[in-house]
């Protein structure tokens, strides 16, 4: 093979890491649909009892914020596989 | 803006990064509020309807303990200096970027600092509060076999605590730095919305949050 064109270990491991991260962020997916469901359900409390709004949303952005934390979790793994770069060693 | 500086101490070199500097600077910033709020409340008189900058600190301080009051109830109110604080620090090192410095939140030390304090809280008030036979019997409910889960669970929460904050501010940073780089000239037009969502709400939020998931742990552990 032309020596020129080859790909070296090195390239091969960036690549790879890049592509892991794009992987690592489809954890987005779930919190989105969780936080989504919890607007949706403090929007019907609302709506039934609009004199309980700032409990509801208070209660709804804590819940929200423990529903994000897988998806935390893959942003962090992504961080890491595009500017830590573990694997080059 | 970037300062950084590097230390030579007993022949090590110590370097320290620009969100270190930064937090120095936003402590200091927040002494000298402290002292000239300190000054101005001693000459107030207290019969008669605060004014200016006065009226603004009593309202959030009422703020701060109406929120602690609603949340971990009212014979806990010694904790509304620890979170008062807190969201203070907090508030104004999230929206640090907005002046175009690199938040301290962005940087892993400052978040896990933070939520390892929260973490030896919550351990010194549950042992405080059920004593040292009740906080080890409460790894064992609601049966034994599941006392590894728990101590798995409870070393969790600083990790989770500290990730989320760092995770939201540092994802602001790196969207807003991408964005500068690909728009160029045009990027002024573009990014004060995005920087309205990244960093004023996204900061905001993560301060409630943090405080509030605080309160929950603190108060969830001295039931």
């Amino acid at each position: 093979m032309d020596p020129q064109t080859a790909i070296t270990g090195r390239e091969l491991i960036l690549a790879a890491s890049a592509i892991g991260a794009g992987l690592a962020m489809i954890a987005g997916i779930g919190p989105g649909i969780g936080q989504g469901y919890a607007a949706g359900k403090a929007a019907e409390a609302v709506g039934r009892q609009p004199e309980a709004q700032g409990d509801v949303i208070r209660t709804m952005i804590l819940g929200q914020a423990v529903a994000e934390t897988t998806g935390i979790y893959g942003l962090v793994i992504a961080i890491i596989l595009l500017f830590v770069q573990p694997l080059l060693g | 803006m970037n300062i950084e500086m590097t230390l030579t101490l007993f022949g090590n070199e110590i370097f320290i990064p620009s969100t270190i500097i930064n937090s120095w600077i936003i402590v200091i910033l927040l002494s000298i509020f402290a002292i000239v709020v300190n000054r101005k409340l001693k000459k107030v008189n207290a019969a008669e309807k605060p004014s200016g900058l006065i009226n603004v600190i009593e309202m959030s301080v009422e703020g701060v303990q109406s929120l602690v009051k609603s949340t971990m109830g009212d014979k806990n109110l010694g904790f509304v200096p620890y979170i008062g604080t807190l969201a203070i620090y907090l508030a104004v090192a999230n929206l640090f970027g907005l002046l175009g410095f690199k938040p301290p939140t962005s940087d892993y030390n400052v978040p896990l600092a933070l939520a390892l304090i929260t973490f030896f809280m919550t351990q010194y008030y549950g042992i405080k509060s059920k004593g040292l036979g009740g906080y080890t019997k409460s790894f064992f409910e609601p049966i034994p076999f599941l006392a590894p889960l728990n101590v798995i669970g409870e070393l969790a929460n600083p990790v989770s605590l500290s990730f989320r904050l760092f995770g939201n501010i540092l994802s602001g940073v790196i969207i807003m730095g991408l964005l500068y780089g690909a728009l160029g000239w045009i990027a002024p037009i573009v990014t004060p919305a995005l920087h309205v969502y990244f960093d004023l709400f996204a900061g905001l939020i993560q301060t409630f949050i943090f405080i509030m998931l605080t309160m929950v742990f603190v108060s969830m552990a001295m039931e």
